[in-house]
């Protein structure tokens, strides 16, 4: 019987989620036993081609990690969702936008202006700037069109399953790729991963008391934490509360805060919005003065709250910036 | 800084859309006491009732502005006055922090706003509704599900499927069974 084939693919992203199917280690020689890889172009030399010749639905399963910001991207996930019967949005930047989505706060104009002409290090007096068709020699040349914000997988094409983390664990890598070979894999749209807020699978959980009553937030580089006690009873913003446990909980057994990457469990649709709610509840002051004095220790509340989830959230992108140009 | 936000061609036709959410003790009774008082106001507000201002998870007021609110109105008991203690002062604290998130994300504040109205205070639901109502026709539309539209016009093709239609789809299933 032949194996079933399955495509990797990345998209805006920083390339740790492909590390983390490296990070299977020898576990990746029986997922190759028992499947066929058709296209992995980080890994192995295959050609948009060889994915086009394929009969659409060929593939069993396409993972595409990373957001999509430019216009091949867009193009491979379209690919890659014609030829592919599955696609699992693995990774941060595929389920929410992930960090890429950051720059969803700025217009496209405001990114380039900065990369290509503004930033100290960028030497560029005749303001050259990439451009979909450039001409040199004669001879067309061609870029990807940059679009004019992130956008999560799904915003794009159908998604069938999610992995999610930044990246996803080698655990849950493996448990995903397992369900798909043994035909068990849960409805679609499920995300593959515990279904419960990260703080029930905290270590600390006993610590945590039932009032924070926040007098004050400390960032992790003002404080040195206490490793044994919850990181929310010592004012540190802790995104456990509103994010999706599965991950082992690996940063609080460094002592550093959750920033939210598995993003929200399934009963929540704004992970962000999700954490004001929770976080801001608990302040201790009554009083408005207090209270804006006591949320001046979060200087940046999208980077904090929408680290990973700004493209995935209800709102999407800032707003007064006309959007395309 | 956004009084010129984006709005190509306002409608005619179009007048602003209000999300009211009223808790039930204070600001709701308020609302039913401007009407038994037969008093006249904008007929801008879709008012729905909370049993408290603590119960307003702030995903309800993204997601009233995600599907074409122009702007979100929260009220509910005086501070000290809640039925159930605390839950305004939880109110107050999240609405202080959404109004930093919206500015950051651009919005005016003007779209969002947060009053304590008693349950004898009918006329003051009357003059805060007109006051906003007219704050956001000079702010022009929102319309957050057309600037989605607008923005995807980049994609090859529309093929979008916003989740929001399959949460609601599984909520009407849920509600169903």
């Amino acid at each position: 019987m032949p194996r079933p084939k399955v495509a990797f693919y990345w998209c805006a992203s920083c390339g740790g989620c492909e590390e983390t199917v490296v990070d299977l280690a020898e576990d990746i020689l029986g997922v190759v036993e028992k499947v066929e890889i058709a296209f992995w172009p980080v890994a192995l030399d295959f050609k948009k081609a060889d994915v086009e010749r394929l009969p659409d639905g060929a593939l069993a399963a396409s993972f595409i990690n990373g957001a999509i910001r430019t216009g091949e991207q867009e193009e491979m996930a379209r690919l890659l969702r014609r030829k592919s019967l599955l696609v699992f949005a693995y990774g941060a930047c595929a389920q929410l936008g992930g960090i890429p989505a950051l720059a969803n706060q700025y217009s496209r104009e405001e990114i380039l202006s900065f990369v290509y002409e503004e930033a100290p290090t960028v030497d560029n007096p005749s303001r050259t700037r990439p451009a979909v068709v450039s001409r040199d020699n004669g001879v067309d040349l061609h870029l990807p069109a940059f679009h004019g914000q992130v956008r999560p997988l799904c915003q794009v094409i159908d998604v069938d399953y999610t992995i999610p983390g930044c990246p996803p664990t080698p655990n849950l890598t493996r448990e995903a790729v397992a369900a798909l070979l043994e035909g068990r894999l849960p409805p679609k749209g499920t995300v593959l991963a515990p279904d419960t807020a990260l703080c029930e699978s905290c270590p600390r959980k006993d610590s945590k008391p039932s009032d924070l009553s926040f007098t004050r937030f400390r960032r992790p580089h003002q404080v040195l934490a206490d490793s044994a006690l919850c990181l929310l009873a010592q004012g540190i913003v802790c995104m456990g509360p509103a994010t999706r446990g599965g991950c082992g909980a690996q940063c609080i057994a460094g002592n550093m805060p959750c920033t939210g990457c598995f993003g929200p469990t399934s009963r929540v649709r704004d992970q962000g919005a999700k954490m004001l709610s929770s976080l801001c509840a608990n302040l201790a002051s009554r009083e408005v003065e207090e209270i804006d004095a006591v949320l001046d220790g979060l200087p940046d509340p999208v980077g904090t709250l929408y680290r990973y989830g700004l493209a995935g959230g209800l709102l999407r992108r800032r707003i007064d910036t006309s959007a395309n140009t | 800084m956004n009084a010129a936000q984006p709005s190509p061609a306002v409608p005619h036709t179009w007048s602003p859309r209000i999300v009211a959410f009223f808790c039930n003790w204070c600001t709701y009774t308020a609302a039913d006491l401007a009407g038994v008082s037969r008093m006249k106001y904008a007929p801008s507000v879709r008012v729905v009732r909370l049993m408290c201002s603590g119960r307003l998870d702030p995903q309800f007021i993204l997601d009233a502005l995600a599907h074409g609110a122009d702007g979100v109105l929260i009220g509910g008991c005086h501070p000290g006055d809640c039925h159930y203690a605390d839950g305004n002062t939880k109110m107050l604290r999240r609405f202080r922090m959404l109004r930093r998130l919206l500015a950051q994300l651009g919005y005016d504040e003007l779209r969002v706003r947060l009053e304590w109205i008693s349950a004898a205070e009918g006329d003051r639901v009357r003059a805060v509704v007109n006051e906003m109502t007219e704050q956001i026709r000079a702010l022009g539309p929102l319309n957050l599900p057309g600037r989605f539209a607008e923005w995807d016009l980049e994609l090859s093709r529309a093929e979008t499927e916003p989740r929001t239609a399959t949460t609601s789809a599984k909520e009407v299933s849920h509600a169903q069974t």
